[in-house]
């Protein structure tokens, strides 16, 4: 029984807590992706760097309450941030659209024009970043950082296998939770959430019934920097924060979007989590979990690893690629936002 | 001013901005600028043959330009012959068992089309044992491969050739793969299409990186051979003595520039031969084809063009020219690093040289890979002047002053970003659009 214990918090420490939080990042990028995707219908390869501005924020402003003295308790301070780097995103999205993608909506472009155009904005924002924060590591977390330590987990159970909880990998998860139940009832219950879906699911027939586009398009900016802004921080939380690794993060992003559907919120998220847990399932090292569950004769000699953690990131890929070729609409295929 | 006039000018202009940095800052950094120059013209010609005369969109050229790279190390690298003996064999079965499992896995796939939707298990039971098979087979000889003399070899080395020769295998590696992956991906619509290319592009790196037996992954291969002299042999040349002597020229700097002039010759040997055939190929029937395949897919069907077949062929010959220029580029650096391979520099940065060039026009892109690397680099020098300028009037020990400076080397991502976006909106055909023939 002690086995069947020990297995399940070696299963929850390296699989399960890591993975809900990736996920839940995932998750949010994923839904800007899929908002932008769905209202202005094209693939934002700007998304990445809108993250990375948003987390660029906040941080920039947790900085200055720290210097303030303020603080959040055992919560990081960059949660009293978060509203702020969400409002300074928001400004930036709309300021993009109203100077950038304004003109093609009016020249109705092609989708792959939009797709280049956000390439531009893409490197525009990387180096604007970086000309003002810096190309290096930024840690910005404080207050308490595990809400569930090894050694007490150890203590409580009294089992060999311990496990850790991040303050940063709660406070995600809260948070994505808190967002996605926003989000979902903004769309679904208020007028101005189903005029959105109205005008994603056919624009001719929502601009008939007077739904105004440009109030729309508004409203999905809006809605994208702050999933871009939240997220970011969460990942930088997690993480620690880097320009680079957006660019990166972009890719398991679209293959969560796709994945569940492009274009649906609901897939997007099933897709966060499809992609980062099956990352962390693939690369996991499964020789201890054997060891536990098989007679000792059976243990076995090998890491038992299906592929190296070098292979993280390229799963995702591999994921998106297999995706692709089987299902092109993703799982919750034949549903708009 | 006729066209041609107008499109000399340019040329012109741009070789006048190269001269000038020979003048102000030295004639070695102009040719390094210079033979990047080269190379970037060459893959933008590649990405412009798959984008300008079809509409492919594709956002893999980091992983066949990388994989032009890993031809240069197999082709020119000395084999090693521990290695070989330890696994050599072994290693190479392996990569047959696991080429075996996926022609049975396809030949599957064909085959269950009567099951319908429970198509799919036969193929993954075929993958799943394939892929098993093939780390039974491999992975004991991956490990020994890797374990003798991590330091200095851990990988099987190459077959000692050339390097000239694997500018024409970086092609060959590079349409191979592009074969795989047009087959894969070309039914996908043009934003699936950029993503799924990204994805396997990155794949592609991963591979490159993490398998140590084959390219020593993060490790590096350095040193690989020349096909030009080295600055220590020629300074010890009678000729070049005297006449540096004659002149009263550096031996040092003069040597140094004679081998970058000769890496510029060969390199604009095949710019040459490649736009020729581009060129060529556009005027053709063939040309007409795909252009009418591009610009209007239904109807070129409708008179009976294989649009499948044609958008396949043409993905693979562009990424074939991209391939050649990544064998290039690693021949120039004479090393391997798969970790420099960035999707920043060597997809984003190829595309904006097309749509900034002129896509469609095989001129423009060239010119845009001329024009685009030569701001890439000078980016960093004008910038720093620029804010030293802006700033010159803040007091000396001001620490934004220094941050600015410390970071204007980021001005040339902005840059690029700048001139992408005011390019399609002012001039969406580029700097020399498209003929209208």
């Amino acid at each position: 029984m002690t086995d069947i214990l020990n297995t399940l918090a070696l299963i929850s420490n390296f699989i399960i807590v890591p993975g809900l939080a990736y996920g839940s990042q995932l998750a949010l990028g994923a839904l800007g992706i899929t908002m932008v995707y769905g209202i202005l219908r094209f693939s934002n390869f700007a998304h990445g760097e809108t993250m990375s501005f948003g987390a660029m924020a906040t941080i920039l402003i947790t900085w200055a309450l720290q210097a303030q003295g303020v603080s959040f308790g055992v919560l990081p301070t960059a949660l009293l941030a978060l509203p702020f780097g969400i409002l300074i995103t928001i400004a930036l999205c709309l300021f993009t659209d109203r100077l950038v993608y304004r003109y093609y909506r009016s020249q109705r472009a092609e989708p792959v024009t939009y797709l280049i155009v956000s390439v531009g904005v893409m490197f525009f924002l990387g180096g604007l970043i970086r000309f003002i924060i810096g190309p290096n590591d930024q840690i910005f977390s404080d207050g308490t950082r595990f809400i569930m330590k090894v050694r007490a987990f150890k203590e409580m159970t009294g089992l060999s296998e311990g496990l850790a909880i991040k303050t940063s990998q709660g406070v995600t998860i809260i948070t994505a939770i808190v967002i996605v139940t926003l989000l979902f009832w903004f769309l679904n219950r208020t007028r101005t959430g189903k005029s959105m879906r109205a005008y994603s699911d056919n624009e001719d027939l929502a601009l008939l019934s007077g739904i105004n586009p440009e109030r729309v398009v508004i409203i999905a900016w809006i809605i994208t920097g702050t999933l871009a802004a939240v997220a970011g921080t969460l990942y930088g939380l997690d993480k620690s924060y880097k320009p680079f690794i957006f660019l990166q993060l972009l890719l398991p992003m679209f293959a969560s979007a796709i994945v569940g559907g492009v274009g649906n919120p609901l897939g997007a998220i099933a897709g966060g989590f499809v992609i980062a847990f099956s990352a962390l399932i693939v690369t996991f090292a499964y020789k201890k979990v054997l060891a536990y569950l098989l007679p000792l004769s059976m243990a076995p000699e090998g890491l038992m690893q299906l592929l190296s953690t070098d292979y993280k990131f390229a799963v995702s890929f591999l994921i998106l690629v297999i995706v692709l070729l089987v299902k092109p609409t993703g799982i919750f295929s034949g549903k708009t936002l | 001013m006729s066209r041609t006039q107008k499109n000399s000018l340019l040329f012109l202009i741009m070789l006048a901005m190269v001269a000038g940095v020979g003048i102000v800052q030295s004639w070695n950094v102009a040719l390094t600028i210079f033979n990047l120059c080269l190379i970037s013209a060459i893959m933008s010609l590649g990405v412009n043959i798959q984008w300008g005369y079809a509409g492919l969109f594709n956002a893999g050229v980091m992983g066949f330009a990388a994989l032009g790279g890993l031809a240069a190390i197999i082709i020119s690298s000395s084999p090693v012959a521990a290695t070989w003996e330890a696994g050599g064999m072994r290693a190479i079965l392996g990569l047959l068992a696991g080429l075996f499992a996926i022609i049975i896995g396809i030949f599957t796939w064909k085959k269950t089309v009567t099951l319908e939707k429970k198509r799919y298990w036969p193929t993954m039971v075929v993958a799943v044992v394939g892929y098993a098979l093939m780390r039974l087979i491999i992975d004991p000889a991956i490990s020994t491969i890797e374990a003798i003399e991590p330091a200095k070899t851990g990988y099987l080395g190459g077959f000692n050739q050339p390097i000239l020769l694997s500018w024409l295998v970086g092609g060959i590696f590079a349409a191979a793969a592009a074969w795989v992956v047009g087959k894969i991906a070309l039914g996908l619509r043009s934003d699936y299409l950029a993503i799924a290319t990204l994805g396997i592009s990155e794949i592609i790196i991963y591979f490159l990186k993490n398998e140590d037996w084959l390219t020593r992954g993060v490790k590096n291969v350095t040193g690989l051979p020349r096909p030009v002299p080295y600055e220590i042999a020629l300074q010890q040349t009678a000729w070049l003595q005297s006449w540096t002597d004659n002149f009263g020229l550096s031996i040092i700097e003069t040597s140094s520039i004679l081998v970058k002039l000769s890496y510029a010759g060969l390199f604009a040997t095949v710019l040459v031969i490649i736009l020729w055939l581009s060129e060529t190929a556009l005027r053709s029937p063939w040309g007409r084809m795909m252009r009418a395949i591009r610009d209007n897919e239904v109807a070129a069907s409708a008179m009976g063009k294989n649009v499948t077949w044609r958008h396949l062929q043409v993905f693979v010959l562009g990424s074939a020219v991209i391939g050649m220029a990544g064998a290039m580029l690693t021949t120039l650096d004479g090393q391997f690093t798969p970790s420099s391979y960035q999707p920043l520099r060597f997809t984003f940065l190829i595309w904006v040289m097309v749509i900034v060039g002129g896509s469609g026009n095989n001129f423009g892109a060239v010119l845009g890979g001329f024009v685009i690397w030569f701001f890439w680099i000078e980016a960093e020098p004008i910038g720093l002047q620029l804010m030293d300028l802006i700033t010159s009037g803040m007091d000396e020990s001001s620490p934004l002053r220094a941050h600015l400076l410390e970071n204007a080397a980021h001005m040339r991502l902005m840059t690029m970003g700048l001139i992408l976006l005011l390019v399609l909106r002012f001039a969406p055909r580029g700097l020399i659009p498209e003929k209208k023939r």
